[in-house]
């Protein structure tokens, strides 16, 4: 998951729908499952209708604002359509909107792990930015309602991968700050002190050390030109703490200085695939090029898989597995 | 030297064969050397016929210079005796140093400037070319131990330096430089005059 930018201004158009995300996961299921091409405006239709009980009263509150946006009417189950509610949110203003946001507090570090789970699009297909959207957030104060242009944000990570990595597990952690909302009554002094106490914060501090002290986990799928058996692989299973040299990868070279980095592969575990491929589950220090100890980027990562085996290796697929770093405490603590 | 790694057709049955490390990332470059001049190409590489270099352009404009697969090192036969990075007295390529992001300190290399030099056991020498204008980032210091790496594996672990391009020229670097398409066919109209004239 990356935000490349600092901060971010949403507007509407840049919130991914649900049922887009939905269909950027499922279609290709379908195409291999049925072994056909799909085609979104194609003349069969699926219709799929979700229900979410525990957010269904979500807007309700709106009706308090907007009475006659939510008129009752003969064939409505609910008043709550989805018309009634887009028209309600285009015509309150934004204060009376944020005045209801109960749940929401201006000085809420909101402390959440987010998980990207759709490898294939990172990004929205139809973004030109390489900016990527939040899929979704869970959060463990409570709702976090991102609509309109009503504040901007800053986003702030423990770490980031790289945008054709997956990251699984328990989801990296990361903090949403939200900068000037539209309603904020401090004095300057209550804001400084507010800001002082958010950045000495033992939060923050934990999170920015996820990025340099942790160990990380990978899951890597390997390809090899040599064929190999079950009992090629199995010596990388006993080896421990091996150091690693890495130049700057060729990929970073042009904006990081030119350096050499030692780096701990602490532990690694090989699942067989076949003759050519097979699934490397490894536990690294933090900062460790997992790319570059596969391949070996023209031998400017010693040792790498490919010297280990005396092979020609390659990555196909990468995903973090977990960030070792206990914060935020798990929800069901 | 692109290898298309082969996938077993049993395990991955609509896949296509996945490229390469060098293929997914860079773009490859040629200068063909002194046999091989076509108008287009610009200036040549000075030296003995056939001395073509490959350069790896990555999309974020570094590029890898490699000898390519028609370089009289690479045929089979020769034997490499060593090599050198020291190409004047005052100037070894061993003593760049590289600091910082922006890369400060770094020796600027021309077109033609010499990167190494190469000693077979069979007497040959043959002077290897930067074939870009930029800074040289690095040169590999592994091929100095064990030269036969060079032979084996000359477009990954055998490659010979690193130079990054100013970011204005990027682009302009390759207008001197010739495709892979235009390379194969300087090699077979080379070929074809060579065994015309024997």
């Amino acid at each position: 998951m990356l935000f490349r930018k600092q901060s971010l201004s949403l507007g509407r158009n840049d919130i991914v729908q649900l049922k887009e995300a939905y269909k950027w996961i499922t279609h290709p299921l379908f195409s291999e499952e049925l072994g056909v091409p799909i085609d979104g405006k194609s003349l069969f239709e699926v219709s799929v209708v979700f229900a979410h009980p525990e957010t269904v009263e979500d807007c309700h509150f709106l009706r308090a604002i907007c009475p006659d946006c939510f008129k009752p009417a003969k064939n409505k189950q609910s008043v709550f359509t989805r018309m009634a509610v887009m028209k309600a949110l285009n015509k309150i203003k934004e204060e009376d909107f944020l005045n209801f946001v109960v749940q929401y507090h201006v000085w809420n570090i909101a402390a959440v792990k987010f998980i990207l789970f759709c490898r294939q699009f990172p990004c929205p297909p139809n973004s030109p930015k390489a900016v990527c959207t939040v899929l979704e957030i869970e959060c463990a104060h409570g709702a976090v309602f991102v609509a309109g242009k009503i504040f901007s944000f800053n986003f702030s990570s423990s770490g980031r991968e790289d945008v054709d990595v997956r990251t699984l597990g328990n989801g990296r952690p990361f903090a949403i700050e939200l900068v000037n909302p539209h309603r904020a009554h401090f004095t300057s002094q209550e804001i400084k002190e507010l800001q002082q106490k958010i950045n000495n914060s033992e939060a923050i501090g934990h999170m920015k050390e996820g990025e340099e002290e942790k160990t990380k986990t990978y899951s890597a799928l390997i390809w090899t030109n040599k064929a190999i058996q079950r009992k090629d692989i199995e010596f990388l299973d006993d080896i421990k703490d091996l150091k690693i040299d890495q130049k700057t990868p060729l990929r970073v070279l042009h904006r990081r200085p030119l350096a050499v980095r030692t780096r701990i592969i602490h532990s690694m575990e090989t699942h067989y695939v076949d003759e050519h491929h097979f699934r490397l589950y490894l536990k690294t220090q933090a900062g460790t090029y997992i790319k570059e100890f596969v391949h070996g980027d023209f031998g400017r990562t010693r040792p790498n898989i490919g010297s280990l085996m005396d092979v020609t290796a390659d990555i196909l697929e990468l995903d973090v597995e977990s960030v070792d770093v206990d914060w935020p405490p798990a929800l069901d603590d | 030297m692109a290898t298309q790694p082969e996938v077993p057709v049993a395990t991955v049955a609509a896949e296509p064969a996945v490229p390469s490390l060098v293929d997914r990332y860079f773009t490859r470059w040629y200068k063909a050397g002194k046999w091989g001049m076509i108008a287009s190409a610009g200036p040549y590489v000075k030296g003995k016929p056939c001395e073509d270099h490959c350069i790896l352009q990555h999309s974020n404009r570094i590029c890898v210079i490699t000898l390519a697969g028609s370089h009289p090192v690479l045929q089979s036969g020769k034997t490499i005796k060593s090599i050198s990075y020291q190409i004047s007295t005052n100037c070894s390529r061993l003593q760049n140093k590289v600091s910082g992001k922006f890369k400060r300190g770094a020796q600027f290399l021309t077109e033609l400037a010499p990167l190494c030099k190469i000693y077979c056991s069979d007497g040959e020498e043959y002077t290897i070319s930067s074939c870009v204008r930029g800074r040289l980032m690095e040169v590999n210091e592994n091929i100095l131990h064990k030269p036969s790496i060079l032979q084996e594996k000359p477009s990954t672990e055998g490659y010979i330096a690193v130079v990054l391009p100013k970011f204005e020229e990027s682009k302009s670097i390759t207008e001197g430089l010739l495709t892979q398409k235009q390379y194969e066919e300087v090699v077979v109209k080379r070929t074809r005059a060579a065994t015309g004239t024997s």
